[in-house]
């Protein structure tokens, strides 16, 4: 698979659509609890968890399976109801799912009955543009993930890559101000899934959306964030909040270097001994 | 492809037919998967022959045509004869049976010869009886089938999205479905004002309950993924409904109409065997009455003949619908 260079029309289109995300995208998250079930049963996934997100900033909520990293996620996506706090984007408290918090799935969620363009403009039409604007919106994102030559194909004629690009196209095309990932490369394999977050970070060094990404993989989390919020099983909240001062652009060379293998280190010791205080305060 | 195409398809048809009550989900589903082998298998026959012609170009010397010529039987004429040969074979031993007068058990002195049946058949083609016969049940099956169709299709939707209908239909749909088309007939003649409108009713019912329960299992069948897909990209409730799940809930619903067809030829013939004056059953049980025995086996194959081409017809009307789903393949 071939990473595409975004095209200067592409970042000229990107850019009259707000991009370098123009202040949008600001998330706020206050006291959120997520229980669920009820009496003996009642399981909290979520555990008085407060963040500030600033627009524009790429965060990986980094952890694993299981600890409520992707129940915080469809919080903010709107799917799940907090049962106690706030979440806010740009002022607004989130009641539903909507367009302008764009959702990237971890596999198998485009309609497998649109074509590739149809799935990519599914979002303008819905929302009541012409077909006019939907094709050419659906072009210009075509375009922006290298998958002009496979418009009229159905998804299952894609490579799983191809989909997930196809999957990021389907949200940015809303124009949204917070692109929310689930997992999005955690079906792919090793290689194309490193070619899929270069390429990622091209897409948003032009959109310069919020991004709330998702994973279990620390590598990853690392290479793409500005910031890796890392999330401990049952009590279900942020044990550590850190910083990657990598410069930008990234690239693959740089998931190899000293800097890159400094922070990891640092990343590991801070959600070892941060997993120990976990560990320690739950046995008492 | 081991078999042809048809053969999986009259399978399906009949079993669909012959125990209607016994049908659970499970069993619909795998008859679902074999409309899908049915339909793929059929786009592979067809698909090989085509490509070495098409690989030749068009000037081409007399032993290589026949060379193709062979080749194309040998891809996709072995089936095809075997299927005729079997048919052949059929009619030679039921003409065999009839010469003789074979007697043991089943009784074949009174049935009526290959031949004389398809004497029978010719002569009726020349009279405008056989065509009013057949113009009165295809209009009953029309217009129950369409009825029952969307109906069906509202109704399993409905069953499918809202806990409360799913509740006050499922019971009726229980109880129902397992009634024979035979059994509502005394029933139809006294509600309905007319005799036609009973046969309809009855036709009606037939084709409704595949529909409503293949529409209800492929509504539930679509993955929760794309309802949240939609939903986070904007769409409303109603644009979910149009855009994802009954496109998602399709291909079930194509089934359901297919074998729905099919319950609905096997109900209509019930009603019109017992009342009317016209139609394809009234002529086949009229013709046992006045002892007009070819006429009954000419009836039988109209019957039969009429089935498969509707239920085709159905399957045909529903293809262009479904072309993402073979493309995926």
């Amino acid at each position: 698979m071939n990473v595409q260079v975004v095209s200067l029309e592409t970042r000229s289109k990107a850019k009259r659509f707000g991009g370098k995300s123009g202040g949008r995208g600001h998330i706020q998250i206050k006291g959120v609890t997520v229980r669920f079930g009820h009496g003996a049963d009642a399981h909290q996934a979520v555990r008085e968890t407060s963040l500030d997100i600033p627009p524009g900033q790429f965060v990986c909520l980094l952890g694993p399976s299981g600890c409520g990293k992707s129940t915080l996620l469809n919080s903010i996506a709107g799917y799940i109801m907090p049962s106690t706090g706030s979440i806010q984007v740009d002022g607004e408290a989130v009641k539903e799912p909507g367009p302008e918090r764009g959702m990237v799935f971890q596999q198998y969620s485009l309609f497998p009955w649109k074509t590739i363009r149809d799935n990519i403009a599914f979002g303008p039409k819905v929302a009541g543009r012409g077909y006019a604007e939907c094709s050419s919106i659906a072009n210009t994102f075509l375009e922006m993930v290298g998958l002009t030559r496979f418009a009229d194909k159905y998804p299952t004629e894609l490579s799983g890559g191809m989909q997930q690009r196809v999957g990021i196209a389907r949200a940015l095309a809303n124009y949204p101000s917070v692109l929310l990932m689930d997992e999005p490369f955690g079906a792919l394999d090793a290689q194309t899934r490193l070619m899929m977050q270069e390429n990622l970070l091209k897409i948003w060094s032009e959109f310069g959306t919020t991004v709330v990404f998702v994973t279990h993989d620390v590598d990853e989390a690392i290479f793409l964030a500005d910031r890796v919020l890392v999330m401990s099983a049952s009590p279900g909240s942020i044990i550590a909040d850190l910083a990657v001062p990598l410069p930008r652009p990234r690239v693959l060379d740089m998931a190899t270097s000293p800097d890159f293998m400094e922070i990891k280190k640092e990343c590991l010791e801070q959600i070892r001994s941060e997993s120990l205080k976990a560990f320690e305060e739950q046995d008492r | 492809m081991p078999a042809p195409a048809g053969v999986p398809r009259q399978h399906n048809a009949d079993s669909s037919q012959g125990n209607r009550s016994a049908m659970s989900v499970k069993a619909r589903a795998s008859e679902l998967e074999i409309l899908e082998t049915a339909e793929i298998s059929a786009g592979e026959a067809r698909a090989v022959p085509s490509a070495p012609f098409e690989a030749g170009g068009p000037r081409r010397s007399l032993p290589s045509l026949a060379t193709h010529a062979l080749g194309l039987l040998q891809s996709h004429g072995p089936s095809f004869t075997v299927s005729l040969g079997a048919l052949l074979a059929g009619l030679v031993l039921w003409h065999l049976a009839t010469l003789y007068k074979f007697n043991f058990y089943i009784d074949f002195e009174n049935t009526p010869s290959p031949v004389q049946v398809g004497k029978s058949f010719l002569g009726h083609l020349s009279t405008q009886d056989f065509y009013i016969h057949i113009g009165v049940s295809m209009q009953r099956i029309v217009t129950g089938y369409l009825l029952a169709a969307g109906l069906g299709i509202t109704v399993g939707v409905a069953m499918a999205r809202s806990r409360i209908a799913r509740a006050a239909i499922y019971p009726y749909i229980e109880v129902l479905r397992p009634i024979p088309a035979v059994a509502w007939i005394p029933l139809a003649i006294l509600m309905w004002p007319t005799e036609e409108s009973s046969i309809i009713y009855i036709t009606f019912l037939g084709a409704l309950f595949p529909v409503v329960l293949n529409t209800l299992h492929g509504v539930e069948q679509t993955p929760e993924v794309l309802v949240r897909a939609a939903r986070s990209l904007g769409a409303t409730r109603l644009q979910i409904l149009w855009h994802v799940i009954l496109p998602a809930a399709l291909p079930s619903i194509a089934a359901g109409l297919a074998i729905g067809m099919g319950v609905s030829w096997f109900s209509l013939l019930a009603g019109e065997i017992i009342s009317g004056q016209y139609g394809i059953g009234y002529f086949t049980w009229n013709a046992y009455s006045l002892i007009n025995y070819p006429d009954i086996v000419v009836g039988m194959l109209i019957i039969g003949g009429l089935g498969t081409l509707s239920t085709y017809a159905v399957r045909l009307f529903m293809r262009p619908f479904l072309g993402w789903q073979r493309r995926a393949r």
